[in-house]
């Protein structure tokens, strides 16, 4: 198909969509399509992930993110009834100078890049360390004092939030 | 079936990305949307550590960005918890009004 494979037109739409919905996040007015234009482009980089044969990362990052984080921002952002008309807005030149600011950072970036030498991914399902099964062995042999850590961690915020949401503490 | 996607559009894809959330966090005042945009920002980063890890073959790209994201979820609890303290005690989550340690 015009000399493109079937990997880089499932790249380019991907990345096309991810930073169509990115760009909406930022510039929806209410909160709630936000949080939902989010979700999508959580979907389109599970996308990416699958595409790189990260079965196990993407599957996690749906379920955590889309799943949990995002019903989280939903249920908030529902408790505080926010409205379009009440929506605070920065003034144009803070917006402008925001874009300019970002269009430099992107420039600097992009302009890193050039003449860098391009690096081939592997084909397709040639890389084999996203499987659950390899994942899982490096995870609890090289890393499991820092899952360890991990789950105290979530303990820890999970105190933290309650007792930063509780109306009186005694 | 060729791949034929270089390291470099991953990087490109993911700079844009990270600088969409860069400037929403600098271009809007909703607390909320700021939030959302800082996890764009992390989610840049992680395609970005998967994308280097399925270059070099390594397993160790892809538990760091589990581990990110183990993180990521923590610090929406307790940022999420805040915010609705804020909210209740100011009825409002402008980050303009949040400037009680300025003077």
């Amino acid at each position: 198909m015009l000399g493109y494979t079937i990997t880089q037109w499932l790249f380019g739409i991907l990345s096309f969509l991810s930073i169509m919905f990115g760009l909406m996040v930022v510039f929806s007015r209410n909160p709630v399509s936000s949080v939902l234009y989010l979700i999508l482009t959580f979907f389109c980089i599970a996308g990416h992930y699958l595409l790189m044969n990260a079965q196990f990362l993407a599957v996690v990052h749906i379920v955590v993110y889309a799943g949990a984080i995002m019903v989280l921002f939903l249920f908030v952002i529902m408790l505080m009834n926010l409205n379009e008309d009440q929506e605070p807005q920065r003034t144009w030149l803070t917006k402008i100078i925001a874009a300019v600011a970002g269009g430099l950072m992107l420039f600097v970036m992009v302009g890193s890049l050039k003449g860098s030498e391009q690096l081939q991914l592997q084909s397709y399902g040639a890389s084999q360390v996203g499987l659950v099964k390899n994942l899982g062995k490096v995870l609890f042999h090289d890393f499991l004092f820092p899952f360890e850590i991990a789950s105290v961690l979530l303990l820890a915020a999970m105190v933290g939030a309650i007792m930063i949401g509780k109306r009186d503490i005694k | 079936m060729i791949n034929g996607i270089s390291i470099n559009m991953y990087m490109v894809l993911s700079a844009i990305l990270f600088i969409i959330g860069a400037v929403g966090v600098m271009a809007r005042r909703n607390s909320i949307i700021i939030f959302m945009c800082i996890e764009l920002m992390l989610n840049a980063v992680n395609l970005l550590l998967v994308s280097f890890s399925t270059l070099h073959n390594d397993a160790k790209g892809q538990v760091f960005v589990f581990f990110v994201m183990a993180v990521a979820a923590a610090e929406v609890a307790v940022g999420l918890a805040i915010l609705s303290m804020v909210y209740r005690n100011v009825k409002s989550i402008d980050t303009n009004l949040m400037s009680n340690l300025k003077n």
